[in-house]
């Protein structure tokens, strides 16, 4: 067996089932039931990645989520998978992983030269070092991209499915811990509804590698059996391998459940993350504590290593991390490594604990099996270049300022150290508390909550079993009969184990002058170190976010789990205040990373992600070739391009076949809002800027609705269909927000006013049929309507049929054209279209788009709202004063139009161009100004809002709003572009086709 | 994300409403007699307070009805909701 430093006996893997994986392209074994970093660590191998800036050398540090320096690219081409954590990727069969950060290759990196100049890159260096001059930023950027590396985002699209669920439940205990399993045992046994996550593959959390006892058994039989009681439970949910990442407002939980991940290539079917969503009643957060390592030079080699990690490699894994190993501690906890190493058969030289005394039974048991406690002292440096070779400790002075003595040097290749416990309270944190500051313990504590929720067990700052189980037990029984249940506390047994309180250290002394020894480490991901902090504070930052930002503390893809809080610590230190004063940075979402497609799910494509609407007349579109624009939700034919023809080719045939002929138009999309009522006239006169009551029945009116601002926030026209009843156009993008808008009048200013509104966009087709040939084509369709000018005047509107169907016709124009609007109900969308076109055929009617539509409304010089208006424009603005009634009191915006501003003679106002050269286009949002050679900065007088080529004029045309621009005809303006060149336009009026406006009304 | 309980349907998810921003707001009746600052203070002027606030609400992907919330800015509790019209429950008494 190639795994060299498997251990005999024991551990949670399947020693029946070897299975292969690969690392940076060599074959190696491991278990099932293991991770990547314990089989690598099985087969001897620590040197995993390098550093984000100097390239050192990195081994694993930990076991769990914190883990900064193991992380590794997963497999290749659509199923890659950059930056995951090797502790927290279960090994399967043929799992190909490489080494993310390091170029050519891990062994030898190019870049680790960053590492001998590493005084010369302190923090801030890239800021200080590359924003100047700002011009030069990208092309450093490239270089430092590269260089920096991280992991490669897959390039090919995800093969993989997404699934979104929804759950609403009593309790969610969100860690499956014991704390977190007594939790779930008591509120389930009292009928709660119970839904357990936990992010590891199998529930027991840090007790999976705890050789205690739980209620007489081993503590992981004791957690089989809890979590086979919960499975038989039909009202309890057990979520492995789910993380909870977010905690957001009213108790509603975010949870990402990684399905497939753990499986080989070809046996992954079905979704491969499912994002549960959940709303609970209670919260039980017993997500744990996690180890903090101690901060020493040179502490960032390969087999140093968390001394929990190294007890839960022991254990639960069946490795030994090294082969010979120090412990350095602060506190009792590390003890326990010590004795699981032995156990293990891995030699431990020496325990160093930088208290001057340890006397609890635990450290007594280490004693006495032989192995050497250094009381009082501390490591120092470290030596090995690729792999721990050995460890230098001194004594640390009794204030704890300095060290003295002799350097004792230990040979050894594994170093494990702890450096006290932090309870992981980031979700307590999310949720809206602020973490508290246990000053004898030395950790954060979970804040007071502002949710229903509580903390158990580590994750509450307990770190003993038997309080772990307490507590969790205690916070499951709470949570249900907050619930209104009845729980019945029972309190799994455990043998309590003493201990001695920490000594908490920060930055530890160092026989080095300041800033001249080697590197001590914060932030192993960022390469963030003591004295990048010292520098900071130097430099005049004082708060932890300030900190935080300059020296990139934190900022990696482990978010700081592992070093922040020392940060912290050396923070405070140096700035001679307690860590309370110093405070925490924010915690936010995400735990740990999610991927994209968890949150996308099947909000995917065109359809799911944001629906498409069609008409009902879309599939002839199609079918006759027709090229979409969405305009909102909405397709739209744009123009319909006829072999060989490009989009403007198509557009000046479709304009000339309106203007000379006849064309077809799907206005379908125009949005359509019924107003009923008996004040449905009333309520009109005060959403629109002009008169409603007297509008006869059949008749129509174009109108401007107004913010109270007083600016252009809709237009259209208006039918009325009966007394009480008007037929509402608005644009086709304004629909939904001018129905909201009035029902927001009606609702809450007007109630007493009686009128309904319907919004019947969709229930009716609509085909415009316009041009000089177009009473003809209509006329010959639509039965029981005189077309006769005289009997169907401009603005009227008149009911028919098309053979047994009904339909509206409305003469109105937005062509300046002979025009007719015919609706009919919307299934039967395509037979008008299609009788029209029929019909049309003679006249060679011609389909155009949106296209065309906007040409044929510039020609004419009228607006479309969102377009020439952006929220600060006026009727007066647009020239058209004659909308705005003189005699009504009131309507919405009317007292705004006499407002300074509103008045001011300097307005942008809208005008027309033309261009020197009548070939030239002025592109659209190109800006104004008088003077093409003033200096810099140069005012600008104004913007060109449209602007086309229009073959009926024979020369382009352009919209533009302009300052003052009403009394500035015949004046001459400039659009300097960004290439240089400078176009050079006449203001006129906006209307360059049919000035008279006779050709409506023929 | 925040469960809101509409006055007329009951409690529902927060992406079923829009907020409209400051409730509480008359729109005055004879805005002709308003001074330039009186008309400004009614168009422009909204509370933003640490604390409890009214806000509107619209019920958007439901009854599509208008109504009205005291909201704790700092702890986003919602304490009331009530429908146009109602006295606000801080104001019951007063
Ligand atoms: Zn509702």
């Amino acid at each position: 067996m190639s795994q060299r430093f498997r251990t005999g006996q024991g551990g949670r893997i399947d020693r029946e089932q070897e299975i292969e994986f690969t690392f940076n392209g060599k074959p190696y074994t491991g278990m099932i039931g293991d991770t990547l970093c314990s089989a690598l660590l099985a087969n001897g191998v620590h040197l995993v990645g390098r550093s984000w800036k100097y390239h050192r050398p990195r081994g694993v540090v930990s076991a769990g989520a914190e883990e900064p320096n193991a992380l590794f690219q997963l497999e290749k081409g659509n199923r890659t998978i950059p930056n995951a954590r090797g502790t927290q990727v279960e090994l399967y069969p043929d799992l190909d992983a490489s080494s993310v950060n390091c170029w050519p290759n891990l062994d030898f990196d190019l870049l680790s030269v960053n590492s001998w100049f590493s005084r010369l890159m302190p923090a801030g260096f890239y800021y200080k070092t590359f924003m100047w001059p700002k011009s030069m930023w990208l092309k450093y950027e490239h270089f430092i991209r590269k260089a920096s590396g991280l992991g490669v985002a897959p390039r090919e699209p995800d093969p993989d499915r997404y699934e979104h669920s929804h759950r609403h439940c009593d309790v969610l205990v969100v860690g499956g811990g014991v704390a977190g399993l007594s939790a779930a045992l008591v509120a389930a046994r009292a009928g709660a509804r119970v839904v357990v996550a936990d992010e590891q593959s199998e529930f027991g959390g840090l007790t999976l590698a705890s050789r205690a006892q739980i209620d007489g058994v081993e503590a992981a039989r004791w957690i089989d059996d809890a979590v086979a009681e919960l499975r038989g439970m039909t009202e309890v949910t057990l979520l492995p391998r789910s993380t909870v990442f977010g905690y957001h407002d009213y108790n509603f939980l975010t949870i990402n459940q990684r399905l497939t991940d753990h499986l080989p290539l070809t046996e992954r079917f079905g979704g491969r993350e499912k994002l549960w969503q959940v709303r609970a009643h209670q919260v039980v957060l017993a997500t744990g504590a996690a180890e903090r390592p101690l901060i020493f030079a040179n502490n960032d080699r390969p087999g140093i290593m968390l001394a929990s990690a190294v007890s839960t490699y022991t254990n639960r894994y069946a490795v030994k991390p090294g082969s010979r190993a120090v412990v350095f501690t602060n506190n009792d906890s590390a003890y326990q490594s010590a004795l699981d190493l032995n156990a293990a058969g891995v030699e431990v030289t020496a325990v160093v604990d930088a208290r001057s005394d340890s006397t609890s039974e635990i450290a007594n048991t280490v004693r006495n099996s032989g192995i050497e406690v250094l009381n009082g002292s501390v490591v120092v440096d470290t030596a090995g270049r690729k792999h721990l070779r050995s460890v230098q400790v001194m004594r640390l002075s009794a204030d704890g300022s300095s060290v003295s003595g002799n350097r004792k040097s230990f040979d050894c290749d594994l170093l494990a150290i702890s450096g006290g416990w932090s309870p992981v309270v980031h979700l307590n944190a999310q949720s809206g508390a602020s973490p508290v500051w246990d000053d004898e313990a030395a950790m954060f504590c979970p804040g007071e909550p502002t949710q229903a929720q509580v903390s158990a067990g580590g994750a509450n700052g307990t770190l003993d079993l038997p309080g772990c189980l307490r507590e969790g037990a205690a916070a499951g029984a709470n949570a249900a009969n907050a619930c209104g249940l009845e729980a019945k506390l029972a309190v799994p047994a455990a043998e309590q184990v003493d201990s001695e309180a920490i000594l908490p250290l920060w930055a530890l002394p160092s026989p080095y002058t300041r800033g001249r020894g080697p590197k001590a480490f914060i932030d192993l991901q960022n390469d963030v170190g003591v004295a990048d902090i010292e520098l900071a504070v130097r430099e005049g930052f004082q708060s932890v976010e300030h900190v935080k930002r300059y020296t990139a503390m934190g900022f990696g893809t482990d978010q700081g789990k592992l070093g922040n809080i020392n940060g912290m610590g050396i923070l405070a230190q140096t700035m001679g205040q307690t860590i309370a004063a110093t405070g925490t940075t924010t915690y936010r979402p995400n735990y740990t990373p999610v991927s994209f497609g968890a949150f996308a799910g099947q909000n995917l494509g065109e359809h799911l992600f944001d629906p498409a609407r069609k008409t009902a007349m879309h599939g002839w579109h199609e079918e006759n070739g027709a090229s979409f624009e969405d305009v909102g939700q909405w397709k739209r034919p744009w123009y319909y391009p006829r072999k060989g023809e490009s989009l403007d080719d198509a557009v000046n045939r479709e304009c000339l076949a309106v203007r000379e002929s006849v064309g077809i138009l799907d206005a379908s999309t125009l949005g359509k809002i019924e107003v009923r009522g008996p004040d449905a006239a009333r309520f009109l006169e005060m959403i629109y800027t002009n008169n409603w009551m007297k509008l006869e029945i059949g008749k129509g009116r174009y109108g401007f609705m107004l913010g109270e601002d007083g600016m252009v926030m809709d237009d259209g026209v208006t039918i009325r269909i009966g007394e009480d009843h008007f037929l509402m156009h608005t644009t086709t993008g304004g629909a939904a927000g001018v129905l909201a808008w009035m029902e927001r009048w009606l609702q809450t200013e007007w109630p007493e006013m009686e009128v309904f509104l319907t919004s019947v966009t969709d229930h009716w087709a609509t085909a415009a049929v316009v041009g000089p040939k177009s009473r003809d084509v209509v006329s010959s369709v639509c039965d029981g309507i005189d077309f006769l000018a005289a009997a169907f005047p401009f603005m009227a509107s008149k009911t028919g049929s098309i053979g047994d169907i009904e339909c509206r016709v409305n003469r109105i124009s937005f062509s300046g054209e002979l025009a007719y609007e015919v609706n009919v109900p919307a299934n039967y969308g395509r037979f008008m279209w299609e009788k029209l076109m029929q019909a049309g055929e003679p006249y060679d009617i011609t389909p155009y788009g949106t296209e065309t539509m906007h040409v044929l409304r510039a020609e004419k010089g009228y607006v479309i709202v969102g377009q020439d208006t952006d929220g600060s424009v006026t009727v007066d603005d647009l020239g058209l004063g004659w909308a705005l009634s003189k005699t009504k009191q009131d309507f919405i915006g009317k007292r705004s139009l006499n407002r300074p501003d509103t008045l001011r003679k300097d307005r942008k106002q809208l005008v027309g161009l033309l261009t020197d050269d009548p070939a030239t286009v002025i592109p659209e949002g190109a800006q104004l100004v008088n003077d093409p050679q003033a200096p810099l900065p140069m005012p600008m007088v104004g913007h060109v809002s449209s602007s086309y080529y229009s073959a009926c004029c024979g020369h382009s045309i352009a919209m533009a709003l302009v300052k003052g621009g009403h009394q500035r005809m015949g004046e001459t303006v400039h659009a300097p572009l960004a290439n240089g060149r400078v176009i050079k336009a006449t203001i006129t009026t906006p209307v360059f086709y049919d000035k008279e406006g006779s050709k409506p009304n023929a | 994300m925040f469960l809101i309980e509409c006055p007329w349907c009951g409690v529902r998810d927060e992406t079923e409403f829009n907020c409209v921003g400051e409730a509480h707001i008359v729109r005055p009746l004879e805005p002709e007699k308003l001074s330039d600052e009186e008309w400004a203070d009614y168009l422009f002027m909204r509370k933003n307070p640490k604390g409890m606030h009214r806000e509107q609400w619209l019920h958007v992907a439901g009854c599509r009805r208008y109504f009205n919330a005291e909201r704790d800015t700092v702890t986003y509790r919602i304490s009331a909701t009530y429908r146009i019209g109602e006295q606000a429950p801080g104001e019951a008494g007063k």
